[in-house]
């Protein structure tokens, strides 16, 4: 009984059906934080009084880091349940988390070279930090490519979810490269036990942007998951109901629409 | 809060900064959207096909009916 909720998460049509209605309302919440966060970033955030304008980088390259690497936990978690409970749902996020991690990973990569030139007078350097995000990407697509690579979807989903837990061991690199080997990359400004270094004024924007792109991230994720659903749901009578008379509600209430009309 | 620049010019070009900054806004953007289109797109594939294969099923169905 207690476990009830447990199983019905796994189940694809009760996700596919219990996430339509949030898909509005997070896209707008993400479209409005992410603008306000950009504007607010762009135009109004103080120039920083050694880097001037080129430290606005900052706030897309601090969420698309921060969300590549929450971004691995979901997938590696995922893939984890799926190995372990068999769970169906799992191994379609898994794959999902890995699509939208990678292009997150090369994201925080980009504007993390772009950033370096104007401060650190080179695109490119094999700091720890970078060469440890350079190998997250490496890690999402492993995951992608070995989600092709088999002809049995069960092969598929047991190797790629092997090779997400394995990587795992990368995650807390990431996080500590910037202590351990002290590089070019500078240390954490941001820090949760301790007195934050960054201004208030540059903080509550990059604070907007983070909370913007974990928003995106849930959107993503979403999106991405319901169409894997679909996809993989292809035989089922559900999923064969809604490509020929399109979603059920919609259904429901274009009928009650029309009744209402001719009353 | 004040708007940090004196002029758009001078907000686009962010005292040499510019390219730098925009450029990394610009390719976000772009991947967000791609983020977001991609899923939309192979959901509208998905049922024009599906569509397509479940109108064949049908078909043939119906036609082992009659034979039979």
């Amino acid at each position: 009984m207690a476990w009830q909720w447990f199983h019905r998460l796994g189940s694809p049509r009760w996700f596919y059906e219990k996430s339509a209605p949030w898909l509005p309302w997070l896209g707008a919440l993400t479209a409005a934080l992410l603008l306000v966060g950009a504007v607010w970033g762009l135009a109004f955030a103080p120039p920083d009084y050694k880097q001037g304008n080129s430290y606005r980088i900052i706030y897309v390259h601090v969420p698309t880091a921060v969300l590549a690497l929450a971004g691995y936990y979901v997938m590696a978690i995922s893939g984890a349940v799926g190995l372990i409970w068999k769970m169906k749902l799992a191994d379609m996020v898994m794959k999902s988390a890995a699509i939208i991690g990678a292009v997150l990973t090369f994201l925080a990569l980009f504007t993390g070279a772009v950033w370096g030139k104007p401060t650190w007078g080179t695109w490119w350097v094999w700091d720890a930090r970078i060469t440890s995000m350079v190998l997250l990407l490496f890690l999402y697509l492993g995951v992608i490519a070995l989600q092709e690579a088999y002809q049995s979807r069960d092969t598929a989903n047991k190797a790629s979810a092997i090779l997400a837990l394995v990587g795992t061991v990368n995650i807390p690199i990431i996080y500590k490269s910037v202590d351990w080997w002290y590089t070019l990359h500078q240390p954490a400004t941001i820090k949760f036990t301790s007195q934050s270094t960054i201004h208030p004024s540059m903080f509550y924007p990059l604070l907007t942007m983070i909370i913007g792109f974990y928003c995106f991230y849930a959107l993503a994720l979403i999106m991405q998951t319901r169409v894997e659903i679909l996809q993989r749901e292809r035989r089922t009578q559900w999923v064969r109901d809604i490509v020929e008379g399109g979603e059920k509600g919609k259904g429901k209430r274009e009928k009650g629409k029309v009744e209402g009309s001719t009353a | 809060m004040n708007f940090q620049f004196a002029s758009l010019g001078d907000f686009l070009y962010m005292s040499g900064h510019g390219p730098f900054v925009w450029s990394c806004y610009i390719v976000t953007a772009i991947a967000l959207v791609y983020l977001v289109v991609r899923p939309l797109r192979a959901r509208r594939r998905f049922m024009a096909e599906q569509k397509r294969q479940q109108a064949i099923q049908s078909r043939t169905q119906s036609q082992l009916e009659t034979a039979g």
